[in-house]
């Protein structure tokens, strides 16, 4: 068994806001990020896989066809987009780093051919990021 | 795309703080020969120093309302009453936790793990410190079997 990581970047926009807290509770609990027009990061995505190398190909997946995957179901749909406006998952979702490592793990999960999603990584900055396994099965 | 009602899932949140300290690896059990075999150029008398990464890794429940794994403005006061306060621009062999143990960075990986076990906000998972752009140090170690995600352990 192998681990092959991939990276990826997109810039996008967020705030944190909950619809029912009142706008003194979302300052309290979000502080700046609770300025709702927003504010934005540049991304680093990193998605680990897990399989065997191919006795002919040598390969865990083909790199070609991972970079794909990820930029139709990933990149396209949140690079310069405002998260929460223009994302369906954070209609009713907070975009923090943790939630949107999941909801990369939501779409991609099942969908790269020959080996398994192992660990979904997002930077938000260098020095913060959030890392997401799944759940045990 | 959204989760059941209730499910939470687990996630990992990394955060990483910059301190520059001195120190001198140096262990009185040792003759200044023995001293010199063992750290070589770390074993300078008058001390050297880095600028140390130190990634804090907490793990837990996604909370369902915040979406996040702690507080990170509560995660950065502990850090900072606790980590740079304390460490940042001191000599290491200075402070009572390096007074009767070698400031290695093994050494100061494991205190620092044993200060954020107390922080209250998430369960700590490791702590891991660069020492040099080419040194790293992580503890608990992280073996096949018990590393995230692993089937095995």
């Amino acid at each position: 068994m192998v681990l092959l990581t991939r990276k990826a970047e997109f810039s996008s926009a967020h705030f944190y806001w909950n619809d029912a807290w009142s706008p003194e509770e979302n300052q309290r609990v979000f502080g700046k990020c609770a300025n709702r027009n927003g504010h934005g990061h540049n991304y680093t995505l990193e998605v680990t896989v897990a399989g065997e190398v191919d006795p002919v190909s040598g390969f865990v997946v083909d790199l070609k066809d991972l970079k794909a995957i990820l930029e139709r179901e990933v990149i396209s749909v949140y690079d310069h987009r405002h998260l929460n406006l223009e994302v369906p998952e954070f209609a009713t979702r907070v975009p923090t780093t943790e939630n949107i490592a999941i909801s990369i793990w939501q779409r991609l999960d099942g969908k790269i051919p020959h080996a398994k999603l192992h660990r979904v990584r997002v930077y938000e900055m260098p020095d913060l990021f959030a890392d997401y396994y799944g759940e045990p099965s | 795309m959204t989760p059941p009602p209730n499910s939470q899932p687990r996630a990992y949140l990394s955060r990483r703080y910059r301190l520059s300290a001195s120190h001198r690896l140096h262990s009185d059990a040792f003759t200044a020969d023995q001293n010199r075999a063992a750290y070589g150029k770390c074993n300078n008398p008058h001390g050297h120093g880095h600028n140390y990464i130190v990634e804090i890794t907490v793990a837990g429940p996604v909370d369902p309302i915040t979406g996040m794994v702690c507080d990170l403005g509560q995660l950065d006061a502990f850090a900072q009453t606790n980590l740079l306060d304390r460490f940042d621009l001191m000599n290491l062999n200075t402070l009572d936790a390096f007074r009767t143990l070698v400031p290695t960075t093994e050494n100061f990986t494991i205190e620092v793990h044993r200060i954020f076990q107390r922080f209250p906000g998430a369960k700590l998972d490791r702590v891991r410190i660069e020492e040099t752009g080419n040194n790293s140090f992580e503890y608990p170690a992280q073996t096949d079997s018990n590393q995230p995600g692993s089937t095995k352990g």
